[in-house]
């Protein structure tokens, strides 16, 4: 390489990157401006001064409640989730692996996993809320009545119900590769050496499969941490969890401008994100030594 | 998997999405503005364009009227709007009619300078006190008759309609209430509903601040009002569900707290359905008045002041009360005689003083509500 080499020759090895420039303006414009917008208003009052205080608010009991439910619901359908997942994907590997029961099952949760939104709330507003088919069906012909304890399907219990709904089948498309890269000669070399089907899941597939477990698991509580238009749709009192008070400073015509703290309340959800997801990378490296 | 074919592909997505967004961004073509136009957009009252007579001139060759979160059953704004566009042969583009008052200020900063952009708005006092920068002065013909204490002096806004905090129930499924308290009896498990999140809804609110008169509160303490629905949640009577026209249709909310227009509207819509009946409760009667206010960027600035022209003249009052809501020009037309007896005499009763939140008690309250209310109803 020599300082004289023409320029054309030196704009020519830029031409792949063309390519990838609209999906980097792509990401500046809907990713990374939105993100420095949020993060600027944290750190500013509402007349656009230089401010902690508005970061300190977050440390009020509300707040702090608000990012511990989201937490909770979040941990759980994570965990519910990957454990019904994990079952639902191993049944389906164990079966023929071009039959028809893993490509129904493989098109349902790639549909499924991706229904969350005021569709899926309606359709269980529709099944199991106050006047839904199913809560008609067991109060009229059973003597059930599925809200006698209160109305939870608008609560907590109800977002982890239906928040599970998509983790689910989430779990079953991250987890299926996984299970793939299980190799049948694994399990005969356990075989061959004398060892039960149980030591080659306690000492085999288990450690191997591990990693990627814990990493989809993560990837779960990310999924439902973010999720908005689901609890918003299902959620109209008491805006439990942090994406709903951030709707609240947006677009409450009692609580005005107050619209940073929202942005604080997002400051606070993207260094949580961040952090579950720098794990899930670690993870995906560890678990991705074993599945090549 | 084809890796190779789909890289390329999924940049030329890419390509045309930023393409899209670039055309997005660039603004649509700037409204032709008329000699008119120019006049009324500056017009405090009528007299400055000259006259009515002009000023329908005016609007009707701008064509057309921007408005925004108005549901055609709410205060009888369906009619309203049909009846000035059949009156005056202008077009109203209704947007999002299940808007909130923020939602309006929303989208007069994102249309701003548009033709899309909200000619009038009508919100919430509370709105409009914090965006009056937003706003072009206007008096309407009707002007001396609307109270002090309901209008910005310079006519920045202008109270428009109001009502009182109301018990809307299904009379053949519930017992009829006439105190909040009555609602933590067993008889209302699981229906009582508020219509929206007090810390969000100004209805909402409002039915908070009612049911803190009605247990030992007042203007300047709402306490009792978080912990009476702290209670009636307890109870398992309250509903978190967010009232509207198909739940009280189907059903899902027997009992709604809302304003009484709301819920007389209601009782209209339902006749023959649903036996809906409204009470203001005994001792706990709250008055609001929405304001309405004309957008100083008005993409049709004459047709703008046309609209509260009529909307304040007796015809658009006396629709306003069709629909249940007190118009706020009422006691000047009871006296005048123009006031529609029948729909006046239709308003539920109301016993004791009405309670009107000044500025300082709202933001007392609405402290109160931002860091209690999820605990209570959680």
């Amino acid at each position: 390489m020599s300082a004289s080499q023409p320029a054309t020759a030196r704009l020519s090895r830029l031409v792949p990157y063309l390519a990838i420039a609209p999906f980097l303006v792509y990401v500046t414009v809907f990713l990374l401006y939105p993100t420095l917008i949020v993060v600027a208003g944290a750190f500013t009052d509402d007349s656009n001064r230089l401010t902690s205080s508005t970061l300190r608010v977050l440390t009020e009991g509300v707040y702090l409640r608000a990012f511990a439910r989201s937490i909770e619901l979040s941990a759980v359908t994570a965990v519910a989730g990957a454990v019904l997942g994990a079952l639902l994907a191993w049944a389906v590997w164990s079966g023929p692996r071009e039959g028809p029961l893993r490509r129904a099952v493989t098109a349902a949760a790639g549909v499924l996993a991706q229904f969350g939104g005021v569709t899926l709330a309606f359709a269980f507003i529709a099944t199991i809320g106050l006047s839904g088919v199913v809560t008609n069906f067991l109060q009229d012909q059973m003597g059930i009545n599925p809200f006698s304890g209160g109305v939870w399907l608008f609560d907590m219990p109800g977002l982890m119900l239906v928040y599970v709904y998509f983790q689910i089948p989430l779990m079953v498309l991250v987890f299926l590769p996984a299970l793939d890269g299980l190799r049948p000669e694994w399990r005969e070399a356990v075989e061959s050496l004398g060892g039960s089907g149980w030591d080659y899941w306690r000492n085999v597939a288990g450690p191997v499969l591990f990693p990627a477990f814990l990493g989809a698991t993560l990837l779960l509580f990310a999924n439902a941490f973010s999720a908005y238009a689901t609890a918003a749709a299902l959620v109209s009192q008491g805006s439990p969890i942090v994406p709903l008070k951030i709707r609240g400073f947006l677009t409450s015509e009692v609580i005005l401008g107050q619209q940073n703290l929202g942005k604080a309340l997002g400051f606070g959800m993207i260094i949580i994100v961040a952090v579950v997801m720098t794990l899930y990378a670690l993870l995906q490296r560890r678990a991705a030594r074993w599945l090549r | 998997m084809d890796v190779k074919s789909s890289v390329p592909r999924r940049g030329v997505v890419a390509g045309i999405a930023a393409l899209a967004l670039l055309a997005a961004c660039s603004k649509p073509p700037a409204k032709t503005s008329t000699a008119e136009a120019s006049k009324a957009a500056t017009a405090s009252s009528v007299s400055d364009v000259g006259g009515l007579d002009a000023l329908v001139a005016a609007a009707k060759k701008e064509g057309s009227l921007n408005v925004i979160a108005l549901p055609p059953d709410w205060a009888n704004y369906g009619t309203q709007i049909s009846t000035f566009s059949s009156k005056y042969g202008i077009k109203i583009n209704s947007a999002q009619p299940d808007a909130s008052s923020q939602d309006e200020i929303n989208a007069a900063k994102q249309l701003a300078s548009t033709s899309r952009a909200p000619d009038v708005f009508d919100v919430g006092l509370n709105i409009a006190l914090a965006n009056t920068t937003m706003f072009a002065p206007y008096k309407v013909q009707g002007w001396t008759d609307i109270p002090e204490a309901l209008k910005e002096p310079s006519g920045q806004w202008f109270s428009d309609y109001g009502g009182y905090m109301s018990i809307g129930y299904d009379a053949k499924k519930v017992p009829a209430p006439t105190s909040m308290k009555d609602l933590l009896k067993p008889a209302y498990k699981g229906k009582v509903a508020l219509n929206g999140d007090p810390t969000q809804a100004a209805a909402a609110f409002n039915g908070v601040v009612a049911a803190a008169l009605a247990n030992g509160g007042s203007a300047d303490d709402v306490a009792p009002g978080v912990k009476f629905f702290s209670d009636l949640k307890k109870a398992g009577n309250f509903l978190p569900v967010d009232p509207t026209p198909t739940t009280v249709a189907s059903g899902q909310t027997p009992v709604v707290i809302d304003w009484d227009y709301l819920n007389a509207a209601q009782a209209t819509s339902l006749k023959g359905k649903v036996d809906w009946k409204v009470v203001v409760p005994r001792n706990a009667v709250v008055g609001s008045y929405y304001v309405q206010a004309i957008n100083k960027d008005a993409p049709h600035p004459a047709a703008a002041r046309l609209w509260e022209e009529f909307l304040f003249a007796d015809q658009g009052q006396n629709i306003w009360l069709d629909g249940s809501a007190r118009p706020v020009r009422a006691d000047a037309m009871v006296k005048a005689g123009t006031i529609d007896q029948a729909a006046y005499a239709k308003l539920p009763p109301v016993a004791g003083t009405p309670v009107y939140l000044t500025d300082a008690q709202t933001n007392t309250a609405k402290n109160y509500l931002a860091s209690h209310w999820t605990q209570a109803v959680g």
